[in-house]
Order: structure tokens, then sequence, then C-alpha cells
């Protein structure tokens, strides 16, 4: 068997999901397990339509639930070849046993995660519940806020999670419907650059080696358990980032765009700064910008790499700011949210600590508008005028009823 | 094409190459490890293999030792089969590639589970792997308890069993329900095999798994493993008490081909008594008092019946 090559144009019309189709299409996925679920359905069913026109040569297996799409996923990775899959929310959240099976047993593994809200009560939007409950699965987490950053980032996912020093899955989030089913130009890259970009699939104690057998998923107990845990630790904190940063230095000098672990917008002299995740990343930067022809220094930081943690390239970011509101879109379940909790984390043992307060939005794909970003810097400005927190720590926008605000 | 291993007798086939190492934390008696040996030894074809959570894969994988020469994977509790599904998938893609290291070789992809896994909590992945068609082999490693954790009831455990969660009392007898018919559930999947086995009869064994191997398609294994531990009997009455259970019919030895073709495979010369398989183990001992005398009587009755039914069904070849 064999496959044909798809002539692209240089700037396609796609949405979020398709741009993921895409990349696991030139990526040349040998496996892919899935479960559709809405709103990341259209990922898989666009492999699945490139296996049927010969576009991709592989294995699509559609399996009976989320959890065992991630338990084909394993022991296809455990195998030895290239594999990926997409889910959200419900389904992501029944994967969750197998997520930290593939990450301790060091496979790698491509999972789009199309953000959706977490019942009850059901939702389908996007919100990033899904995005939090993996944040402790020992996965990589890249986060896009388009398309076209849904498309590149597949390929940073592969190159990394692959790499034999890395060895560790990897997450590409996108925003539910705002992202997935929001169709905007994609500059793409022909077939072969995109593959080779990537490379051949390098085995690494491939169970398909019969003169080698391997064992995988042992028991540990207190003996080793802690060991295993904490080298897989210990390879999140040390080796990631620095492969990462080569990606994207690849990347760059492959395809002009540039990709940071940390993205810094209008950061050079802010004093006023909105920290978000996905498609709020471009509200706030055009919202910064409003406020600069207003006289407010306001910049935007965008988290581009969840897990693991840019702890340092946080601080970086953040440097010389006076007050920055960290904006969460999850149920913080009794918290002042999991990304205000992380940046206070970051920023507790600098010199210039800045004032910080915690915003929660968007629940189950509630809108954030411009005018509630232009209300929160107009609120960070009033707090740098005052040199403290005027607000509550905690405030939740855009949620009927008495204004809601915690702490 | 493989060849089907030559197996002359019994001392050549418990002598050949293991791939399954006595060192493992199996209780003395255990059935389990002769029931996979007597699988692994019935092919010198590659092997991929998983283990569900259980006795078996507790006892076999404890880092950094491994009773397994052969690639092995435990994902868990409910998700062996379809972990052996995905190799099988990913195998046939690479094949189809070009790309497998290689390819000459004829890998069998077998996933093994207790029956709490297989008839429980993972079913549904079974089940899965049987709709969609992997070429793998399940074999169940029946005990009828959840062993590993303590000897909790199974959909597996037959009536009148004690087990920690339907334990015989002074105003209970034990297990309320009757085991759930496995080997009919998935003949109904449109298995191209399916096989209930025992170790001791193991020329019959072999036949079977062999049979399965050959197949094409996703082949179900239901094999009898008396436990030491939770059906109580001493350790070394492991192979008396598989005796006990096939001549007994109590487990049956039979095959369905295709979904349809029903083979009875061991008719016991001399039928025993199913009060004498029940008197063997300390999980039934309830029943022999006056009061519960009559669960052994329709004990009998539904043994009888289901071995009526299964002549039927030999005879009928429907």
């Amino acid at each position: 068997m064999a496959f044909d090559k798809m002539e692209l144009r240089d700037i396609e019309v796609w949405d979020g999901n398709f741009a993921a189709a895409q990349a696991l299409r030139q990526a040349q996925v040998d496996v892919v397990a899935a479960y559709p679920i809405t709103p990341s359905t259209p990922i898989v069913e666009g492999y699945a339509k490139f296996l049927a026109d010969g576009y991709v040569e592989g294995e699509f297996v559609m399996v009976e639930s989320e959890h065992a799409a991630m338990s084909g996923c394993i022991g296809a990775a455990a195998a030895g070849g290239r594999v990926a899959t997409a889910t959200s929310s419900q389904g992501f959240a029944l994967m969750v046993e197998t997520l930290y099976q593939a990450s301790g047993m060091r496979l790698p593994i491509v999972l789009n995660v199309v953000n959706r809200a977490l019942a009850a009560p059901l939702n389908v939007n996007g919100d990033h519940s899904d995005m939090y409950l993996g944040r402790d699965s020992g996965w990589i987490q890249f986060d896009s806020y388009s398309p076209q950053e849904a498309y590149d980032l597949n390929f940073i996912a592969f190159k990394v999670s692959e790499d034999h020093d890395v060895r560790l899955p990897a997450m590409v989030h996108q925003d539910g419907f705002m992202t997935s089913h929001t169709a905007q130009g994609v500059k793409t890259m022909d077939d072969d650059t995109a593959y080779n970009f990537i490379g051949d699939y390098k085995p690494m104690n491939d169970m398909l080696d019969f003169d080698h057998p391997v064992t995988y998923g042992v028991q540990t107990e207190e003996d080793w358990h802690f060991e295993h845990k904490a080298r897989q630790h210990n390879d999140l904190m040390t080796k990631v980032f620095p492969k990462i940063q080569t990606a994207f230095d690849d990347f760059e000098k492959l395809t002009g765009r540039k990709y940071n672990i940390v993205e810094s917008y209008d950061m050079d002299d802010a004093d006023v700064t909105v920290l978000c995740m996905g498609t709020s990343v471009e509200t706030a930067r055009e919202v910064a910008k409003e406020m600069r022809a207003k006289g407010i220094k306001a910049g935007v930081v965008g988290i581009r790499v969840f897990r693991p943690f840019p702890f340092e390239q946080i601080k970086e970011a953040l440097k010389g700011v006076k007050a920055i509101a960290v904006l969460d879109r999850s149920a913080p379940g009794g918290t002042p949210g999991a990304m205000f909790n992380e940046i206070a984390g970051a920023l507790y043992n600098t010199d210039d600590r800045a004032l910080l307060s915690g915003y929660i939005y968007g629940l189950g794909g509630r809108d954030l508008t411009k005018a509630h970003l232009v209300d929160l810097y107009t609120e960070l400005q009033a707090n740098v005028d005052a040199g403290k927190v005027t607000t509550p720590l905690q405030q939740f926008i855009g949620v009927r009823g008495p204004k809601l605000a915690f702490l | 094409m493989s060849e089907i291993k030559k197996i002359k007798n019994l001392k050549d086939f418990s002598t050949s190459a293991d791939r399954f190492e006595g060192a493992n934390l199996l209780c003395p008696g255990c059935a389990h490890s002769i029931i996979v040996r007597e699988v692994l030894n019935a092919t010198n074809d590659d092997l991929i293999l998983s283990a569900s959570t259980g006795c078996l894969e507790v006892c076999t994988a404890v880092y950094p030792y491994t009773s397994w020469d052969a690639s092995w994977i435990h994902i868990g509790f409910e998700n062996g089969s379809t972990a052996v599904a995905g190799a099988e998938a990913m195998h046939k893609a690479l094949g189809n590639k070009g790309r497998l290291k290689q390819p000459d070789r004829n890998p069998k992809f077998i996933s093994f589970a207790g029956d709490g896994a297989s008839y429980d909590i993972g079913f549904q992945w079974i089940s899965g792997c049987f709709e969609r068609g992997h070429n793998m082999m399940h074999v169940v490693l029946d005990n009828e308890v959840y062993a590993n954790t303590g000897g909790q009831r199974s959909s597996s455990t037959p009536i009148g069993s004690s087990a920690t969660t339907s334990p015989a009392g002074r105003v209970s007898y034990g297990e309320k329900k009757n085991k759930k018919d496995m080997m009919a559930i998935m003949a109904a999947h449109g298995s191209p095999y399916v096989a209930q086995v025992s170790p001791n009869k193991w020329k019959n064994m072999v036949k079977a798994i062999q049979h399965g191997m050959e197949v094409e398609g996703p082949v179900f294994i239901n094999a009898v493993s008396a436990c030491t531990t939770e059906w109580k009997f001493a350790p070394e009455d492991t192979m008396a008490l598989q005796d006990l259970a096939t001549d007994s019919l109590v487990f049956p030895l039979y095959e369905i081909i295709d979904g349809t073709e029903l083979n009875i495979t061991y008719r016991p010369k001399n039928v025993v008594p199913v009060e004498e398989y029940l008197a063997a183990q300390g999980r039934f001992k309830h029943l022999f008092k006056d009061e519960y005398k009559y669960l052994i009587k329709e004990w009998q009755e539904r043994v009888d019946a289901k071995w009526d039914y299964l002549q039927k069904r030999e005879e009928a070849r429907v």
C-alpha cells in the first residue's frame, strides 16, 4: 500500500479541528484509536477520511469509549510507532486513568484536546476544565489560541514527545468551538516539509522487536514507585523545555512562525497585565492596544506550555509589572483558581511582587467580551494607583446575578 | 504462516523452553501459572502479551523483575484486551508500511485477565475488541472470585459460594446469583473460536489454544483456574480440584466455532457427582448444613441441565 500526497495552498481556510486533522495526516500517524465527542470529533473523522481517500497510511481503530481509545493508543505506542488521538471534556475525564498510565510508561502519544466544560450541568462549549484536569497527569501540555497554532503545535508536540530524551506524551489544546469550529486562514507546509520536520518515528523499547522483549507497566510499591515518579518529574522539569525551545527555533527557521514557552504581547513597559490562555489571548491583545491609546500601559501574557509549568519564564515575562490579572477559565472548586495559584507561587519569592488578582470567566462557553477586559484593565490600573489590590482577590466575570467575588 | 508446534507428550510439553518463568510470586498451588505455561508453550511463534490487573499481573512483573520472556504490557484492570488490540493494530500498520523490524515473524497477540477483569470491569473493552475483530486471543483465568483483592464476589462467582462480599452466615448461604455465561456471550459476538479449557486436560487445552492461534480474528478462551486460597483447598490438590471440576461437568469442556457450531471436547468416562466437587472446597462448606443441602441438589440439577443443553446444541449443529 502507499498513499498520495495532498496538494495544499500556501494558505488554507481551516478551522482548528481540520487543521489538527491535517497535521495528523502530514505526520503520517501509524495508529489512531479514537472515540467521538463534541467538539473534537472532526479531528479523528478527518484522519478516517484521509485514510479512506488514500492520503495517509495507518490503522484507524474506532473503539467503544475514550478510556479504550487511550488504552489502544498505549498498546500501539508500546508496540512502537506514531500514535495520536483527540478528545474533549467528559471523554477526557473518562481517559484520566489511562493518561497517568501512558505518561508513567513513558510513551509518546499526541492527544488533541478540544477544550470543553465538564458536567454537571452538561455543556458542549469551551472552557478549560478538561485541560486543568490533566495538569498533574505527567503529560506535556501545549495551548493553541487559533487554528494556525493548533496546526503548528501538533508538529512541535510529535517532535518533543518522541524525542528519546523525553519520551513523554503531549497534549495540544485548543478552545472548543472558538478555535475548533472557527475557520481562519492557516499557513500550511507541504507534505514533505511537514513530515520531515518531525522525521521518521524512531522506535525505542518497542514490543514488536521480538529479539528484545520488553515489560511495560510493572508493579512497584514503596520500594521503587517514588523513584519512578521522581524521575518522570525530573525529566519534565529539566529535559522538556530545552527540547521545546529547540523545536520552536527549528520551526521558526522552517516557517517563520515564532512560538515562545510564554508569549508576551506589549510587555516591554507594561504596568498592567492580563494573563490567560486560549482564544482569550487574542481578545486581550486587542483590548491592551486600545487601553494603551487611552494612556494605560497594558500588556498580555499568554501561557503556551501549561505543563511543565514555565515557572522561570513566567517570572521573566512578568518582571517589572505592577498589577496582574490572572484569568482562570475553569470552575475553581473552592480555591482562587489553579492558574492564579501557579502564578502566585511563581512570583512569591521575587523582589518586585506585583499586585495579583484573579478572575473566573467564560465557563461553559460564556463570552469574554472586550468590555469585560476594559473593565478589568481599568481595575488593574486602579490597583496600581492605590498601591494595593482594591478589589476582592477573586471575581467572576460575566455571570448573571449579584456580583460574585471572594477573598 | 507459522507451523503448528508438534507436541509429543507431557514430558516434551512441560520441558519445552519456557517464556513464563517459574520465578513468580503466585501462591503455591495456583493454577494460573500452569494455564499460562500451557498457552505459551502451545506455540513457538513470537508473543505480544498483556495482563490485566490481578493476581497474575502483580505476581509476575514486580520491578525490577519480570517472569515474562516475551513482550508484555499491563495498563489497568479493565483494558488489557485493548492494550493487545492496540499493539495488534500497530503491527498491522507497520506491516502495511513495510516498517516491521522482523517482517517474517508471525506474532500471536494474547491478553490474560481474571474473571473480574473479564466478566465485570473489563467486559466492555473485551466486547469492543471482539466486535472490531482484532487478531488476538483473550484468555480468562477463571477462578470465580476477585482473588487478588482478597476474595470478593464477581459475576463469575457461582451460587452458594462464600465470598467476602457475599459471605455465608447465620442467615445466608453466600452468593445468590448464578455465574454469568461468558462463553455464550462471546460466541454471540461472532467470534471464530470460543473454548472452555482446563489445564488438567492439557492435550485438550493445547488443541484448543492451537486452534485459536490458527484462526483469524478474536478468540475467547475461558480457562478454569482452581484457587487454593479462595476456594480453600490444600495447595497440593490443585490438579485434583481441576479434575473434579471437569469430571463433575461443573466446568464442561467445549468449543463454539463461528458463534454457532458447538462441540463438546471432553466427555468424562466416569462423571463425578457435583457434591464431591463442592465438598472438596471450603468456600462451599456451609452448603453441607442440613438447611442448605437442597442447594447441592439444585447444583446437580443445574449442571445436568447445562450438560443436556450442550449435547442438544452439539447434535443440532446450530
